[in-house]
């Protein structure tokens, strides 16, 4: 495992997150610090409700902690703009969650190609290659033209993972991948994510309740209670 | 949405229409005044008084004495007196393109079935066509002008009036006015479609007007034609001014059919309007349900790095088009029902005279139907692009997910 810290493209220190309001309000996240690192597969885990996704969502800046700091590519952005996160977010961060979240109304080919037209690095021609080449890698070469709905689940989040690659981030957040599928779409889609990153150089970060995933992930983080704890 | 798309092109196309027809009456009706009356009449001259000057904040010094700024402080002496100066004086206004002096004088006319009161225009009809529609007004197959001309006992009598002595070209009828009696003949049968002129109205040599009425000099009125007819209200105050005469503009004398006309106008645009206002609140019924239904796409086009501006943009596109196409919809729509309805066989008499529908091809009642729509439809999309642009994709997502 490499101990580098130029190899470290996520970290976070002392973040608390509080959800609800008045006598409702619950304190998720309790001083949660965490690094993620280049061609390394992190997996959270602990009981529904411990803080996991919640972690997630502030790791990938779609949610702001009440306390806390977050840095990404050693550049601070807990404290940044929406806009410098939005644009942080399309350079550096691909999400695959639980459900494949894919527009239905776009076929394969479109779904890969969103995150790189947001990108605006290439040009139409080279888009569509790259969306091809990706969709080939997930096994789906031959259904690039059909519309998310003519796919199957496991088909469908084979598309979200390419998708999540398509802009080439240095972090890929997984939210439960593998949640909605059956035992042999979960290994193929974990195996992919995990093959995938590597060979990219890329940092994955999934939260999973799936004891066989985060069993075959190279480091696992347990939860309890919005804090980490020892395994 | 293609609900609102088709309010959208209704809305559009029927505005166009209704404004083209009220618009189309209008512009027949001012057609129709400027030629029969004219663009601007002179009558009565302004009586110097010291209660009149005074009004015109003068001193009793009636050289320096020019035009009462108050209408109503104003005496006149009825008539124009010396017509051909102001003939010559009017002549040297630019925007004036024709003069006629008028005689005019009540008379009875008595045909050989019965006699009726009717009113003698004696004109000069060189001077006359260049001031009126008087040539275009004469009857097909009821007399011609030449005949008139050529005829100094010739008359030109209204159709109404005609109809009600039973006259027609070539019959005599005795004119009465005071103690003279006098037989002309009908050279031509005019109709302006306007009934109060074709009831009473004869025109008459304007040498046999002074004849008949003894009226040996001066005038009753003089009629001018303008170039253009928008700067009547300005020509007729600089008129007043020079000359010394009472000038009404077309504008002033028909103020109130005209009034009349502008309230149609605003009346059928805010009929209209409450189509296309329907049609935009239906869109935005529609994008706000899109909004609601969208709220995970949302979420995730934000997670992908789509911006807040980038989310309000799709959802203001979807206004734009609805727009673009319901505005190509509307005026192609438009365009057709007003070319259609000016097919319509609808005869009118009484303040004009037509056979059919009239309507007036004006480009501004495109733009007005675009910019109502425009305002309506932006409005629509706006406010469901903010909203969309407001959601939170970690909330979507945590929602979504639990």
């Amino acid at each position: 495992m490499a101990t580098n810290t130029n190899s470290i493209v996520l970290r976070c220190e002392n973040l608390h997150r509080y959800l609800g309001e008045g006598e409702g309000r619950v304190h998720v996240l309790r001083g949660v610090s965490f690094e993620a690192r280049r061609g390394q597969v992190t997996a959270i885990v602990g009981p529904s409700g411990c803080g996991k996704s919640t972690l997630l969502y502030l790791l990938g800046l779609l949610d702001q902690p009440n306390d806390g700091s977050i840095w990404i590519s050693e550049q601070l952005m807990s404290n940044s703009s929406d806009l410098d996160r939005t644009a942080a977010r399309c350079e550096h961060i691909g999400f695959v969650f639980q459900f494949h979240f894919l527009m239905q109304e776009f076929s394969a080919l479109d779904n890969v190609m969103m995150p790189m037209r947001k990108l605006g690095r290439l040009d139409e021609g080279q888009m569509a290659d790259r969306a091809r080449m990706l969709l080939g890698e997930v096994g789906l070469g031959d259904k690039t033209h059909r519309l998310a709905t003519q796919l199957s689940g496991g088909e469908q989040q084979r598309v979200a993972v390419a998708r999540a690659l398509a802009n080439q981030p240095s972090i890929i957040l997984a939210d439960e991948p593998t949640g909605n599928l059956d035992v042999k779409n979960s290994a193929l889609v974990f195996d992919l994510l995990t093959k995938l990153a590597k060979e990219n150089g890329q940092a994955v970060v999934l939260v999973t309740h799936n004891p066989d995933i985060a069993e075959r992930c190279d480091e696992t983080k347990p939860m309890r209670d919005g804090e980490f704890v020892r395994k | 949405m293609l609900m609102s798309l088709a309010g959208i092109i209704f809305g559009i196309g029927f505005f166009i229409v209704t404004q083209a027809q009220t618009s189309g009456f209008e512009q027949f009706f001012i057609r129709t005044i400027l030629g029969t009356n004219g663009a601007i009449r002179i009558e009565d001259k302004f009586q110097d008084t010291i209660f009149a000057m005074a009004a015109a904040g003068h001193n009793a010094d009636a050289s320096k004495f020019e035009v009462a700024a108050d209408r109503s402080a104003r005496k006149y002496i009825e008539g124009v007196e010396d017509p051909e100066r102001i003939t010559d004086a009017l002549h040297k206004f630019r925007n004036v393109s024709g003069v006629s002096t008028v005689v005019e004088g009540s008379v009875i006319a008595d045909s050989s079935f019965k006699n009726d009161s009717a009113k003698v225009y004696g004109i000069n009809l060189a001077d006359h066509l260049a001031v009126s529609d008087l040539a275009a007004q004469i009857v097909r197959g009821a007399g011609s002008l030449e005949d008139f001309r050529s005829s100094p006992q010739g008359l030109l009598i209204g159709r109404v009036l005609a109809d009600r002595l039973q006259l027609g070209p070539g019959d005599s009828v005795l004119l009465q006015a005071g103690t003279e009696q006098r037989r002309y003949r009908v050279s031509a049968l005019y109709e302006t479609g306007v009934s109060d002129i074709d009831r009473v109205r004869i025109f008459m040599h304007l040498g046999e007007a002074r004849s008949l009425l003894k009226k040996t000099s001066g005038a009753s009125f003089i009629q001018v034609a303008l170039f253009d007819r928008d700067r009547a209200p300005m020509d007729a105050l600089q008129m007043e001014s020079v000359l010394r005469h009472g000038a009404k503009s077309w504008q002033e004398r028909e103020k109130s059919w005209l009034e009349a006309f502008r309230a149609l106008q605003i009346s059928a645009a805010i009929t209209v309007s409450t189509i296309i206002l329907i049609s935009g609140l239906g869109m935005f019924n529609t994008l706000a349900m899109i909004v609601i239904e969208k709220t995970k796409e949302i979420a995730i086009l934000r997670s992908m790095g789509y911006t807040r501006s980038d989310i309000a943009r799709i959802f203001i596109w979807l206004g734009a088009i609805v727009l673009f196409f319901g505005t190509i919809g509307g005026w192609a729509l438009g365009a057709g029902v007003t070319y259609g309805v000016s097919m319509v066989k609808l005869p009118i008499r009484g303040i004009f005279r037509t056979d059919t529908f009239q309507v007036y091809w004006s480009i501004w009642h495109y733009v007005v139907a675009t910019i109502s729509a425009a305002v309506v439809v932006m409005t629509a999309a706006i406010i469901p692009a903010r909203r969309a642009a407001r959601l939170e994709p970690g909330d979507i997502i945590r929602g979504t997910s639990q």
